[in-house]
């Protein structure tokens, strides 16, 4: 990559120019959702694409979750490319008989006939204070569900390429923001790029312990990671990129040579990508490992909205930190 | 033209409507009577255990489907509830294919994986068949959004034609209280979508009739008017005039792409699945709809038109034939493989797995398959009889 064509650009400026390029190639793409248009998105990830696109692609919708994710599931089932903004996948929850009953068994029920090309997106994760009602990270819960695919994507170079790929692929995809990251900058290039589904990246190389992420948590253990380097521990940080599919190769060739693994997941312990990361490496890397596999999730309990109690809800440098020293026996 | 006895018995006379050209009409009482003895048959299979899960049968309704298909193009794009079986062979569906579903054979409509409430068949614009109340009128006006945005953005862009199609949404009338029908109605009228939607208004949600379960239970369509949409009223036992009425509206939709909303009024002769019996309503007031029965309806009206009775039974017999032979054909239809079974899950073969879950049919060890060596072309439809 050519110094010349790299740029700095904000997180929702990546995902809007992979939407924006999506669209631009390929008139079957249209954006729906609150506040898109007019209002340049509650978030501003879609800002100017109305006044590009117009109206009839750019479309924002009543406050009506049901309603649109359903729409746009059929319109998908027409052959459209719908992408569907969730202001927060929070307020998915009211959608989720659409989004989980509909679109990811669509192909399956008919048979093969009728698939749903389809993109959700929208922040999720605790995004600072909002209380419990407005702080879900629904990975744990939707990624539960065949027929989907889910992009976590921890930076705007990522989110970019991702975001194409989502928007291209046949299948629904369920394309997890974070309020957190969106005005995160990052180089990203000018050039056109795409980056597959179910390759993780190695954020962080090192031979100790084997930490794997996705999403805004990758961050945290970078951050981690340096303060442990100082003690004496490398760590190699996996960023996931995508939950479904799993890179389970890379997952089971980093733990065979560092015989340590810690999943840093934010959604809740109970059933969670975390638990079946931990569950695969069990399996496959029995023999290799000096210890369990050690887990960091947010707390067990509703997402608190006092600030300090927020802070220990979540995985935190500290807990991170603590559970790799554990998986060490370094405590 | 038509004078017919309505659900109460008594004869009514329509307004003048054009006649509708014998051969069309006799195809009309065929497929009715297709429905009824398909229909039939379910319920014996259903008796037999040859088709399992919920059964819902659409004897005494089968006008509806008739009529309002027959008012339709080919082309436009129709989705319905659970009780689907009757709009399924109105649209064309092989009567093979739809049994075959049921019996959860491989030459079933959807490979036996949808079974009797998730009928689709994507040749005949049928897109469902949906199990969950009211989520399929999300999806209609969501086929309506994608025709109009066909014409108008692509299309368009391409100097092409306008394909003004309509699409046909059906629900029960207990579906009209879930919340995603109105959000869906809303948006509909928001964005003047070229949608039909039509409660098949047979005045029970399973054992609730509905002044126990919906407001405005006499006038449904006020709530559709709520949502901009214009609310007709149509006789849902009379073929002859449910396709006349629809037909206006059908034509009306093509023209202004503006949502309409239909009451249909109809009755549904059978239990609300195979394991109802019937406790909430009286064999008074069954027996009173049973005179209106849409069959006998059109029969009647036929016969002033110089049908016969060898006619009809000519009919009778043919139909009879044919579904004895879906239930033949859907009985040597073999059974899915079991590779079938991680089959459309997603567009590429396999799909996605994640690693962990990873179906031991797919990986390897003493249960590993050679996919290369599965067909994947096996020809569900061919001819098996
Ligand atoms: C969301 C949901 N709730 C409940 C059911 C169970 N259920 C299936 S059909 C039905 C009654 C629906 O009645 P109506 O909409 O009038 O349609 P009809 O059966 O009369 O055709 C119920 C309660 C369901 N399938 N989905
Ligand atoms: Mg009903």
């Amino acid at each position: 990559m050519s110094i010349a064509s790299m740029r700095e650009i904000e997180f929702r400026d990546a995902v809007r120019e992979a939407m924006s390029e999506e669209m631009r190639r390929d008139m079957r793409v249209m954006l729906m959702g609150e506040e898109v248009a007019q209002y340049n998105g509650a978030y501003k990830v879609s800002r100017g694409m109305l006044d590009e696109f117009g109206p009839r692609r750019v479309i924002d919708t009543p406050i009506s979750e049901s309603g649109f994710a359903g729409m746009a599931i059929g319109a998908a089932m027409m052959g459209l490319r719908p992408i569907v903004e969730f202001m927060s996948w929070s307020f998915s929850l009211v959608a989720a008989d659409p989004i989980l009953n509909n679109a990811p068994k669509m192909l399956y029920m008919s048979g093969g006939q009728f698939g749903c090309p389809i993109v959700f997106r929208g922040n999720n994760g605790a995004g600072g204070q909002l209380g419990s009602t407005h702080s879900w990270s629904i990975e744990g819960l939707f990624s539960n569900v065949p027929g989907m695919k889910m992009v976590i994507p921890s930076n705007p170079y990522d989110a970019k390429g991702l975001m194409k790929t989502a928007i291209r692929d046949d299948d629904p995809v369920f394309f997890l923001e974070s309020e957190r990251l969106l005005s995160m900058r990052g180089e990203v290039p000018e050039e056109e790029y795409l980056i597959p589904f179910g390759q993780a990246r190695i954020a962080r190389a090192g031979k100790d312990c084997t930490i794997v992420s996705f999403g805004r948590m990758v961050n945290v253990c970078l951050e981690v990671a340096i303060e442990l380097e100082k003690e004496g521990i490398s760590c190699e940080i996996l960023d996931m990129r995508t939950i479904r599919p799993l890179d389970a190769a890379s997952i089971i060739r980093s733990v065979k040579r560092t015989g340590a693994c810690v999943v840093v997941d934010q959604s809740w312990s109970f059933g969670s990508p975390g638990s079946e990361v931990a569950a695969l490496v069990h399996r496959e890397c029995f023999d290799d490992l000096d210890n369990y596999v050690h887990r960091v999730h947010s707390a067990d309990v509703p997402a608190p909205y006092a600030y300090g109690l927020e802070q220990e809800y979540l995985p935190n440098a500290r807990r991170i930190a603590e559970a790799v020293r554990s998986c060490l026996y370094r405590s | 033209m038509s004078a017919a006895p309505n659900a109460d018995g008594q004869v009514r006379t329509k307004s003048s409507r054009p006649e509708v050209p014998m051969a069309t009409a006799k195809s009309w009482l065929r497929e009715m009577m297709l429905i009824r003895e398909f229909e039939l048959r379910c319920m014996q299979a259903y008796q037999d255990k040859k088709i399992g899960g919920f059964c819902h049968v659409y004897i005494g309704q089968e006008a509806v489907a008739v009529g309002t298909i027959a008012a339709t193009e080919a082309r436009d794009p129709i989705v319905t509830a659970y009780r689907d079986h009757g709009h399924a062979l109105a649209r064309g569906m092989n009567p093979n294919h739809c049994m075959a579903e049921m019996f959860g054979r491989v030459g079933g409509c959807a490979k036996g994986k949808g079974g009797s409430m998730h009928m689709f068949d994507r040749d005949n614009n049928l897109f469902g068949g949906h199990g969950i109340v009211g989520a399929q009128i999300p999806l209609g006006v969501g086929l309506a959004f994608a025709t109009k945005y066909e014409d108008e953005v692509i299309n368009a862009a391409k100097n092409g034609g306008k394909s003004n199609r309509v699409t046909l949404a059906f629900l029960g009338d207990g579906a009209l209280n879930q919340g995603s029908v109105h959000e869906a109605m809303n948006l509909a009228g928001l964005f003047d979508l070229p949608v039909i939607i039509i409660c098949e208004n047979n005045g029970y949600s399973m054992g609730t009739s509905i002044v126990r379960g919906t407001t405005m239970g006499h006038e449904i369509s006020a709530k559709s008017e709520a949502y901009g949409m214009e609310g007709v009223e149509i006789d849902g036992m009379d073929v002859i005039e449910t396709y006349w009425a629809m037909k206006e509206l059908v034509d009306k939709v093509r023209a202004t792409s503006r949502p309409i909303f239909v009451d249909m009024r109809c009755y549904r002769f059978k239990g609300h699945s195979m394991s109802d019996p019937r406790k909430y309503r009286t064999r008074e007031e069954e027996e009173r709809y049973e005179q209106g029965d849409p069959i006998g309806v059109l029969k009647a009206q036929l016969e002033l038109r110089g049908l016969t009775e060898d006619e009809h039974k000519e009919i009778q017999r043919e139909v009879r034939a044919t579904v004895k032979s879906a239930v033949e054909w859907a009985e040597h239809s073999p059974v899915p493989p079991m590779t079938d079974l991680y089959r459309d899950v997603y567009r590429e073969r396999w799909g996605p797995y994640t690693g962990s879950s990873e179906p031991e049919m797919l990986g390897g060890g003493e249960n590993e398959c050679n996919f290369n060596a599965i067909d994947t072309t096996i020809d569900r439809k061919a001819d098996l009889l």
